[in-house]
């Protein structure tokens, strides 16, 4: 079974629905002792960095979530619950989670796409992953594939963490984290067949995990 | 590098998808849930959906479909069409639409897009403007006026200071339909969209007129446009969208070949 977590602050239901249409067993939950026994989590995030915050910290969940965390329970990241890893948000001038180093930026409006045009911004629609690292969660998807990014803000981790990078005017990194610990910019849960499966791997490396312990 | 978006345009009254000419003599060609699944799996990078139901009991069946499409289709949706309140705003989206598009209710109060903005962010909120060409005058000096009621209502806005208030106001994207190029299949009007897209630094959604692939290449090239709303072209079975994307490649724009 799969948590989704439930911080008021996401699209959680969005993501069920990809779920359950993918036939995998899931919850949605803020219960921290069904956080523990699922075999990963799902931390799906729309809107504010700053108000996303404020939902987990007035519930204790940043605490529970960095436990889970640190006993290496996987878990994916999404959209603003990729943001929410790193330590610190442009937006709204934001202390975030501190799980994985780095920060996340508002887009430079003179960045200029390859035809010289200035970027629009939000980033609203579909682009490419270059993948920096092999990483589980790309299996089978082919590298042409295009994922669906809507964000006004980007993240900048350590260059260590950094797994895949989109070009929008400058390249920036838009999957970073570490084996287990994922962390996508985009929404896979309304990406498609390669959204589908990038859920589906995770899916599947939970099941591996946990079968490994 | 962005790819240009593709999406159709449903139309939904009563719980069936419809198309009309201008605005007027609409008639039912068929199921939208079943429609929009068939233009997810042609690849369409997104999907509009518009109540023009009248009543609110055909309101219920249109979150219905809404959230039917929901359960079935993994690519971005937006709805419109009597988003009056932030509360309308909650009912779409709660029943599974990425995005919400104001129009005739953000004119008569264009606070709806900051407090919807404010409740769900902004890139939920797409400002959905039909625009009437008129003459150039002291109200409307870029001759292009901001039109309600499907068309039936000016509104004395200039389209491009209507768009830069959107904007300013929170809107995430601005989804621009000409009233004169509706339906008529003569390709979208190049000069509006090229000028609204030049005062705004929101992706811009280029409705109207869409009558075969060039002038969709056209409205990414000459009129800078993100992405072009179709409907008949494909609710007709004139194109496929693959056929439609793969026209539009060949002319050297970015568009999402594999999905």
């Amino acid at each position: 079974m799969l948590a989704i977590l439930d911080y008021k602050a996401g699209n959680q239901t969005s993501v069920r629905r990809a779920l359950d249409h993918l036939g995998i067993k899931n919850l949605i939950t803020n219960d921290p002792d069904v956080l523990a026994k699922a075999d990963g989590i799902i931390f799906p995030g729309v809107g504010a960095a700053g108000q996303a915050m404020d939902e987990l910290t007035s519930g204790g969940l940043d605490e529970v979530l960095k436990a889970l965390i640190w006993q290496e329970k996987p878990l994916l990241g999404i959209c603003v619950g990729c943001q929410i890893l790193l330590d610190y948000c442009e937006e709204n001038d934001t202390r975030t989670l501190a799980v994985i180093p780095g920060e996340c930026r508002l887009f430079n409006p003179s960045w200029s796409e390859e035809d010289g045009t200035p970027i629009r911004v939000p980033h609203m629609g579909w682009n490419r992953v270059v993948l920096k690292k092999d990483c589980a969660l790309f299996k089978d998807i082919p590298a042409e594939a295009e994922f669906y990014f809507v964000h006004s803000y980007h993240p900048a981790p350590k260059a260590e963490f950094i797994i895949g990078e989109t070009n929008y005017g400058e390249h920036f990194c838009s999957v970073h984290g570490r084996t287990g610990l994922w962390a996508v910019q985009f929404h896979p849960e309304k990406s498609g067949t390669p959204g589908l499966t990038l859920l589906k791997n995770f899916h599947e490396y939970c099941l591996e995990a946990q079968n490994a312990q | 590098m962005l790819s240009k978006r593709i999406i159709p345009c449903l139309d939904v009254r009563n719980g069936k998808l419809t198309k009309g000419v201008k605005f007027k003599d609409n008639v039912d060609i068929g199921d939208p849930v079943e429609t929009a699944r068939h233009y997810y799996e042609q690849g369409a990078d997104e999907i509009v959906f518009y109540d023009i139901t009248a009543s609110s009991e055909g309101r219920g069946i249109f979150l219905d479909v809404v959230e039917r499409v929901a359960s079935q289709i993994f690519i971005p949706f937006s709805v419109g069409g009597g988003i009056n309140t932030v509360a309308d705003m909650r009912a779409v989206l709660l029943a599974g639409a990425e995005k919400v598009s104001v129009n005739s209710g953000a004119v008569k109060n264009p606070d709806i897009i900051s407090e919807g903005a404010a409740a769900f962010g902004a890139q939920c909120v797409v400002l959905g403007m039909d625009v009437k060409r008129v003459d150039k005058s002291e109200a409307i000096p870029s001759g292009f006026e901001v039109v309600i009621h499907g068309g039936r209502k000016f509104t004395g806005l200039d389209a491009l200071e209507w768009a830069k208030t959107g904007e300013a106001l929170g809107a995430g994207e601005i989804c621009l339909n000409s009233i004169d190029a509706d339906g008529t299949k003569d390709g979208y009007d190049l000069e509006l969209t090229r000028l609204v897209c030049e005062s705004v630094r929101i992706p811009v959604i280029a409705s109207g007129g869409a009558g075969n692939p060039q002038h969709m290449a056209d409205a990414f090239t000459k009129g800078k446009a993100s992405a072009a709303l179709i409907a008949s072209i494909v609710h007709y079975g004139e194109y496929t969208i693959r056929q439609i994307k793969e026209q539009i490649a060949d002319q050297g724009v970015r568009m999402r070949m594999v999905w």
